[in-house]
């Protein structure tokens, strides 16, 4: 017991006897542990996809120093990932790999959909894009612009920390029984949808 | 409409004895201050090989255009039929430093051009991105496969007739995130 | 041609070929076929092995057939479209103001010189010239663009390679180049800065200081990459008579840039067709002897130091005078004449709402940007949106001389070679 390194310096409990024991221990309810050290142990996946990806890797670069909140190890392997960090716009083909991917991730795991493609399609509203990841798996954090500079990406890490730690996300899952809640019924796109060709309007 | 029809039958009877300026043998225009050479499908591979042989060692360019809903464009030499699909091949002469661009009228319901593999080997990936955007076929292309899009991908989305495939933005508070 | 230059140019047999060729022609079923006929695998240990699109030395999201025998690789594919945006489609809705929005996010570590290509066709249809001074600033920020795309190479390549030391180095510096290009365009990517008539907006004050300071800090520490990478053995046995390549087969597969100046062949746009000013300007054509992977990183280290060579005279160049064209039809009046004048007020709203008209025609123009030539082909229908633009990649194009440049080669080398072809997925799949 006395060599659990949350406890501080444990050297002297021993010779405080038993009264040692009130100024060494923290007590917490092992949910709350369990949360702490989930939040504080987020390790994400790399997934670049696109221009957002180049703003990833800048923030794990020098500069913005993602280590600080001990995050800089992207793991290349999702077996050893539990965030996944959705960075650029997510096609139609790469979307069941995605979720391949997504599936393979051990739980608990998370989703931050950055940058304004992965959040909505952003402003390649057509037919190649899927229009917001959160189609496929559940997103926690979507962090705006495009792209969110290495601030905003330290800003959502931050507040899915915070979320986790809270229980936030872990109740919300509940209630949507661990989905995002978003449910579109998209009919497969082919020639033989009819177009109509209109002449050039200026909107 | 009348027009083209006329035109039609004239290049029909006579692709031979096109009277306007020619090069390498097909019909040449200049747009901005590049030239651009027209020839038929059947004429493109000899054409092309002349061009190399002339010093023009690289293909830089092939892409495919979709004229349906502007079919009566004007700057086709006199007496070409205008053709729904377009295909626009770029070379580049490095010696002299030109460049020139064929405009090959394709066909308009299975558009079919020679591939030029055999003459510029560094064609194959950008015939087979014409075939899967536009459906242009390239006869003789050693891999003629969709590139950009999932193999079993139906419609080629360029073409002007596949709608662009937007999706509705919904703002409504039913479909709430989470 | 002359014999002689043949002679130079060398065989480009190897990549004519159609049967043998190292391309791996299969598509997705063929290749699971091969994979289930055992038989042929017990004949000769081969295997189909897939690598990506979610791999780490892939960059982004490239997918590579491989056929393999033993460590050895045979035959390959790149197997792209994981990123394919539609991008030329959805250029079709939008105006030519807004063009270049969708333009720069195609090769995302260069978006200024896509932005450059695209203004550039338009202004050639529209037949207009833009002012000196901005023809000046468009040349300064992409060979800033050009440097700090060519350090994200120096961080990536680093890294593929093992140096991953190499990551921290390269990224500090290109944060250097973003910080400025932010102050001048407002965003670190992505800038929409370069527009058909001009620039956005005039460099800020005291941009001269500032540049002055990039060109103090990128030498010296170009000095602690040749020490990092150029001059260590280990190094140079990583990339030294990797992935091979000669003149001929180079033009043969339309590869440009550095990979077909890494054969010794001098073909640069800035020299040899100029746009812009660079007729104006001094500067060297970088190229190597081997046309091996050493080559291609030596070719775009040293381009840093042209392009800072380049920026330096700029300088000195540039002009005084508009920063875009006086051109009502073009360029939306400025802010004060709006609140004063009701026809600068509908001026302005009819150029950001249905966008200007450009002239029938088509027209290409391109660009040497740090991957290539980059093209840009637009037909106009004399409406306000493109009726047809294309981006003519180099990437994409360049893509094609993986196979040939990894065929026979162990699948470490492989990494190395794709890491040396530097293809932005943004840019191949559009
Ligand atoms: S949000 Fe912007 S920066 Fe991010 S992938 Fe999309 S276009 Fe690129």
């Amino acid at each position: 017991m006395a060599r659990i390194p949350l406890l501080g310096d444990t050297n002297n409990i021993a010779s405080d006897g038993l009264e040692g024991l009130e100024h060494n221990f923290v007590t917490a309810r092992i949910e709350d542990l369990v949360k702490w050290s989930r939040a504080r142990s987020c390790w994400p996946a790399t997934f670049g996809l696109a221009c957002c990806a180049i703003e990833m890797m800048a923030t794990g670069a020098a500069h913005y120093d993602l280590a600080r909140y001990g995050m800089e190890v992207f793991r290349a392997s999702p077996r050893q990932a539990d965030l996944m960090i959705v960075a650029g716009r997510v096609s139609q083909k790469m979307a069941p790999i995605l979720r391949q991917i997504y599936d393979q991730m051990m739980e608990p795991k998370w989703v931050i959909s950055m940058g304004v493609c992965a959040s909505s399609g952003g402003m390649f509203n057509n037919y190649a894009i899927v229009q917001g990841v959160d189609q496929i798996v559940p997103v926690d954090v979507y962090a705006p612009g495009c792209p969110p500079g290495p601030e905003t990406l330290m800003h959502s890490i931050l507040t899915l920390h915070d979320n986790i730690q809270s229980g936030e996300l872990t109740r919300r899952r509940e209630l949507n029984q661990g989905g995002a809640a978003i449910d579109l019924d998209l009919s497969p796109m082919s020639a033989e949808t009819p177009v109509e060709i209109v002449e050039k309007t200026t909107s | 409409m009348t027009e083209t029809e006329e035109s039609n039958e004239e290049v029909e009877e006579k692709t031979e004895e096109y009277s306007g300026p020619t090069s390498y043998g097909v019909p040449v225009t200049e747009s901005h201050d590049q030239v651009v050479l027209h020839p038929a499908p059947t004429q493109l591979l000899e054409t092309v090989t002349l061009l190399k042989e002339d010093g023009f060692c690289m293909a830089i360019d092939v892409t495919a255009v979709d004229y349906l809903t502007h079919p009566g464009r004007k700057d086709l030499p006199a007496g070409l039929n205008p053709e729904r699909f377009e295909v626009v091949v770029s070379l580049i002469n490095h010696d002299q430093g030109k460049r020139v661009r064929l405009r090959v009228q394709a066909g308009t319901d299975n558009p079919t051009v020679p591939s030029l593999f055999d003459l510029f080997p560094g064609t194959e990936a950008m015939e087979r991105e014409a075939w899967d955007l536009f459906g242009v076929v390239f006869e003789g292309h050693p891999d003629h496969s969709r590139i950009l899009l999932p193999d079993n991908w139906e419609g080629h989305p360029l073409r002007k007739d596949h709608e662009v495939g937007r999706i509705p933005v919904q703002f409504s508070p039913e479909v709430g995130r989470h | 041609m002359t014999n002689g230059k043949e002679l130079l140019l060398g065989e480009p047999e190897r990549v004519f070929r159609r049967e043998e060729s190292p391309v791996l022609r299969l598509n997705e079923e063929e290749a699971n076929a091969a994979i289930d006929d055992t038989d042929a695998l017990d004949d000769d240990h081969r295997m189909i092995l897939n690598m990506g699109p979610s791999h780490p030395s892939t960059h982004g999201v490239l997918r590579l057939m491989l056929e393999m025998e033993g460590e050895t690789i045979l035959r390959s594919k790149p197997v792209i479209g994981y990123l394919h945006t539609g991008m030329e489609k959805t250029a079709e809705g939008l105006s030519y103001l807004q063009g270049a929005t969708n333009v720069t996010r195609m090769d995302y570590a260069a978006p200024l010189f896509s932005e450059l290509a695209f203004s550039l066709t338009v202004e050639k249809l529209l037949n207009i010239d833009v002012p000196p001074r901005a023809t000046w600033i468009r040349m300064l920020m992409c060979e800033l663009n050009r440097v700090s795309s060519h350090l994200l190479f120096q961080a990536t390549n680093g890294m593929d390679l093992g140096a991953v030391s190499m990551m921290i180095y390269g990224w500090r510096e290109r944060e250097e180049v973003l910080r400025f290009f932010e102050k001048v365009t407002g965003l670190r990517m992505n800038h929409n800065y370069i527009r058909p008539g001009g620039v956005a907006a005039d460099l800020p004050d005291g941009w001269r200081e500032d540049v002055k300071k990039l060109l103090e800090i990128i030498p010296p520490r170009l000095e602690e990459y040749d020490i990092l990478q150029t001059g260590q053995p280990i190094f140079r046995e990583r990339l030294q008579g990797v992935g091979v390549m000669n003149p001929a087969e180079a033009l043969a597969l339309s590869a440009t840039g550095p990979i077909l100046r890494s054969t010794g062949y001098a073909w640069d746009l800035r020299r040899h067709m100029p746009y812009l000013a660079y007729d104006e300007v001094d500067f060297d054509v970088v190229v190597g002897t081997y046309g091996d992977c050493f080559d291609r990183f030596a070719i775009r280290l040293n381009e840093i130091r042209e392009s800072l060579k380049i920026i330096e005279q700029i300088l000195e160049l540039m002009p005084e005078g508009d920063y875009r064209i006086q051109n009502k039809k073009v360029t939306p009046p400025p802010r004060a004449r709006i609140d004063e004048s009701m026809e600068a007020l509908i001026h302005h709203f009819k150029i950001f709402t249905e966008g200007f008209h450009v002239p029938e025609g088509e027209v290409y123009v391109a660009v040497e940007s740090p991957r290539g030539e980059l093209g840009c082909y637009i037909v106009s229908d004399g409406g306000p949106n493109p009726y047809r633009m294309h981006i003519r990649g180099p990437s994409f194009v360049n893509l094609q001389t993986l196979p040939h440049l990894m065929e026979g080669g162990l699948i470490a080398d492989g990494v190395a070679v794709i890491s040396s072809v530097d293809p932005i997925m943004g840019e191949v799949d559009r």
